[in-house]
């Protein structure tokens, strides 16, 4: 596969791993903040080449984990509704809520379907015009504009019965507050190159000049994760904090204009909870009041009675803040695995701590690491 | 997040409208919305995410990744 | 790192529940984790015995003197038609798998239907000829069978069951637990492609390619194996679940580790790139006319060449061996790290993260 094959090839590898190693004269600590980059990363096992002197950790770049205990409990509860098809990415349904996943609320008779494009559930609702359709709209600020131009595409098509139940969150405040949390022990970032894409990358300027981190919008190819190490490990041993973008075939610095316009027709700027965090201010997306007709919220009041709370075991927190490495958690593997989670990085293959506990292989006692290549 | 895959523009059109594009990924055609990317063209290169487009791959960028990390020509190297 | 975990330790009341519930889910079909955890937890403790728990496809029984290998599966594939096949050929072809897994050469099928009111009879014609042709081309008959008819919404269209039973020739005992470590892990062709067929066809997903199932009879491509290689150990075709939780269900079963290249698992470009836009490993797609062989080191040469030497076999090639070590499946990756491969709890979900 062209702009895919070339970026996976073994000795290119070995090769960025070695430049990476030829740059650093110190241990780095770097924080990644993407599910796929961590799920690219841990597929590889590409840290263990680097791990003499870089640190990787793994950021809350998973939407589906930072995604609230209430919106979980709302779309359950929807599922269960009559009249209403729940629509979704595959990828959220076995998050659990506090009352079973979507795929238990199909069990129990629910209309969930699984879908490809937010366009699907559109078409979906066109063809249904009796059932009320509502789509679990989760993701970064790459998935955010398919979401809002599915809704306008609704608009367009004058339906009624379209409904978005959003949770959507923004990259930078979650970096910031990351910095802000002491203990913190990251040196720079690599940001999303997906995020970026449509975002571009001004956004980041205020945080690496405030905090004085490297920040380096990197792809998702293991050769893109090595050269982003690569040039944050140039910038950190040379005493900068610049933006710099790794991820130049897709990530321009003013992002994708047109995209950005859909987004900010339907969608502004607030406050949002990240779950295992807690309320970043201006840390998502919220629907504007001119779209208030395709809020699931407002179509659907009253669908819990009470905010779930999560397990006060729970150290999301400080893993998802790189405070804590997920096996250093008293709960890892013991009162907490995927089967059962107590919280959100344990809950979807991508989250810090379910990556650990599938993918690792223990290396010293009471430590989980990868095996050193023979 | 943020599962996008590169594919080839091979048909733009307007289809109840919407801008759609028919995408050549390895030998697999998608349909693939444009209302994100509306400047793309056939033959173009672009990133693809759940069923949108996100942006034009730039092609010598791409390339340039491929150089920093080609073999380094050895000092005094073989004949 | 502990993997166990203390239940007892898990009463917190804000925890969330856990995935599973009381009632069954799609999970437990797909052949993966939650299926798994199914026959364990709940058939295996009222159906103990020895023959059910070889735990592989099909159940070898002595009748005086011969070996008699019994089958059964259940097929509801979606949709019924599909590239490359239909629900009647998948049946035959699974089922004289199965008894193939186990060595066995088969001698007769039963056949069941399970028939929604208002199934439409041509498409019934076309499933019941696919059924005898399929038989036919294997040289076995369906020499037996049901057909009941439930109302209108209680059916889904049809529902096939098929049985098989063969005969298993002396000195053959092809099961999980005879894999050992210093084994070799042979696949015989390209994984995946049914998966994959099916969903280029399944609503939502819809995608152009030119990917047909793979379903095929694999009786003929074994006798081949095991003439060259008659010290196999255990044969298994990955079909729901694929690769993976077949290698995950033997690795368990023997008690074993085994250890698979990532660039030596055979994928057609198609189905990688089918996996890539929906963010799958096709590891874990279904193929239906492949086989996993795991065999000593010393016959592993001639396997290989005794499977490309037939035409559903040309593409076979090494994909691992068996280590001693705790039972599970590792990946020694392309730069060469080793890392768990994850067992998923049910069928693979397109993702976008």
């Amino acid at each position: 596969m062209k702009y895919v094959d070339e970026y996976r090839d073994p000795e290119a590898l070995r090769r960025a791993a070695g430049r990476v190693l030829d740059g650093a004269t110190r241990p780095w600590t770097l924080m990644e903040v993407c599910g796929g980059q961590t799920h690219a990363i841990l597929e590889s096992g590409l840290d263990a080449l680097i791990a003499e002197r870089v640190t990787l950790l793994h950021g809350p770049g998973c939407p589906v984990c930072v995604t609230p205990l209430e919106t979980l409990d709302r779309a359950v509860s929807l599922a269960g509704t009559p009249g209403v098809i729940l629509c979704s990415f595959g990828d959220m349904l076995r998050v659990p809520g506090s009352r079973g996943d979507l795929f238990g609320a199909r069990a129990r008779g629910g209309d969930v379907r699984i879908v490809y494009s937010p366009l699907d559930a559109v078409r979906l609702a066109a063809r249904t015009p009796e059932a009320s359709v509502v789509f679990l709209a989760v993701g970064f600020e790459t998935t955010i504009p398919s979401v809002a131009a599915a809704a306008r595409w609704a608009r367009k098509q004058g339906l009624t019965n379209f409904f978005l139940l959003a949770s959507h969150v923004r990259v930078p405040p979650a970096l910031a507050a990351i910095l802000e949390a002491p203990g913190c022990r990251v040196d720079a970032f690599l940001a999303a190159g997906h995020v970026c894409t449509i975002m571009g990358t001004s956004e980041y300027e205020p945080i690496a000049r405030r905090f004085r981190v490297p920040i380096v919008a990197t792809g998702f190819e293991p050769l893109d994760i090595l050269q982003g190490i690569a040039l944050a490990v140039d910038q950190l041993e040379r005493g900068e904090a610049r933006v710099e973008i790794q991820y130049r075939r897709a990530v321009r610095p003013g992002g994708n204009p047109a995209a950005r316009a859909i987004v900010e027709d339907v969608f502004a700027i607030g406050d949002r909870p990240w779950r295992g965090i807690g309320v970043i201010p201006d840390g998502g997306f919220v629907m504007r009041e001119s779209w208030a007709g395709f809020d699931a919220l407002r179509a659907f009041p009253d669908l819990l009675s009470e905010i779930p709370r999560e397990s006060p075991a729970c150290r999301a927190a400080d893993v998802l803040r790189g405070v804590l490495r997920p096996p250093e958690c008293p709960e890892f593997g013991r009162g907490c695995t995927p089967d059962r989670p107590l919280g959100a990085p344990m809950v979807s293959a991508e989250g810090a701590c379910a990556a650990y506990f599938h993918y690792r292989i223990a290396g010293a006692a009471g430590e989980a690491g990868a095996e050193s290549i023979a | 997040m943020c599962l996008a895959v590169p594919g080839r523009v091979r048909v733009v059109e307007e289809s109840d409208g919407l801008l759609l594009a028919t995408v050549d990924f390895g030998g697999v055609r998608k349909r693939v919305c444009l209302e994100t990317l509306p400047e793309a063209k056939v033959g173009d290169w672009i990133l693809v995410h759940a069923g949108f487009g996100l942006q034009i791959l730039d092609e010598a960028a791409a390339e340039e990744v491929l150089r920093w990390v080609a073999p380094r020509a050895r000092s005094g190297g073989d004949a | 790192m502990s993997r166990a975990y203390d239940p007892n330790r898990l009463a917190s009341p804000i925890c969330p529940l856990p995935v599973e519930s009381d009632l069954i889910t799609l999970s437990h079909g797909a052949g993966a984790g939650a299926s798994a955890r199914l026959f364990e937890q709940v058939l295996w403790p009222h159906l103990k015995n020895e023959a059910l728990g070889a735990r592989h496809d099909g159940a070898v029984l002595d009748a005086g003197g011969a070996r008699i290998a019994f089958t059964t599966d259940t097929f509801v594939v979606r949709p019924i038609e599909f590239p490359g096949g239909d629900i009647g050929v998948l049946a035959v072809h699974g089922t004289l798998n199965d008894l193939a897994m186990c060595g066995a050469r088969p001698i007769g099928l039963s056949c069941a239907l399970i028939l929604e009111e208002g199934f439409p009879l041509a498409t019934l014609g076309r499933v019941v000829a696919s059924i005898a042709g399929a038989a036919r081309a294997s040289g076995v008959e369906v020499v037996t069978g049901d057909t009941k008819v439930v109302e209108r919404g209680k059916g889904d269209g049809i529902f096939v069951n098929t049985a098989g039973v063969g005969i298993v020739p002396p000195g053959r005992d092809l099961r999980p637990a005879r894999v050992e470590p210093g084994g070799i892990v042979i696949v015989s062709g390209p994984i995946g492609c049914h998966g994959a067929a099916i969903l280029s066809v399944r609503e939502g997903l819809e995608f152009d390619s030119d990917i047909v199932s793979d379903t095929a009879a694999l009786p003929d491509l074994v006798e081949s194996l095991l003439d060259a290689a008659p010290g196999t150990r255990c044969l298994r075709d990955p079909t729901r679940g694929g690769l993976g939780a077949a290698l995950h269900e033997i690795a368990s079963a023997a008690g074993v580790e085994i250890e698979i290249e990532e660039l030596s698992i055979p994928v057609t470009e198609p189905v990688r790139v089918v996996c890539e836009l929906l963010g799958l490993d096709p590891l874990f797609l279904a193929s239906e006319g492949r086989l996993v062989a795991f065999v000593p080191e010393a016959e592993a040469e001639r396997a290989c060449a005794a499977l490309r030497s037939h035409p559903l076999g040309r593409d076979a090639v090494r994909v691992g061996r068996v280590l001693a070590g705790r039972a599970g499946v590792v990946v020694r990756t392309r730069i060469g790290a080793r890392r768990f491969l994850p067992l998923p709890a049910g069928d693979p979900l397109p993702r976008i993260c």
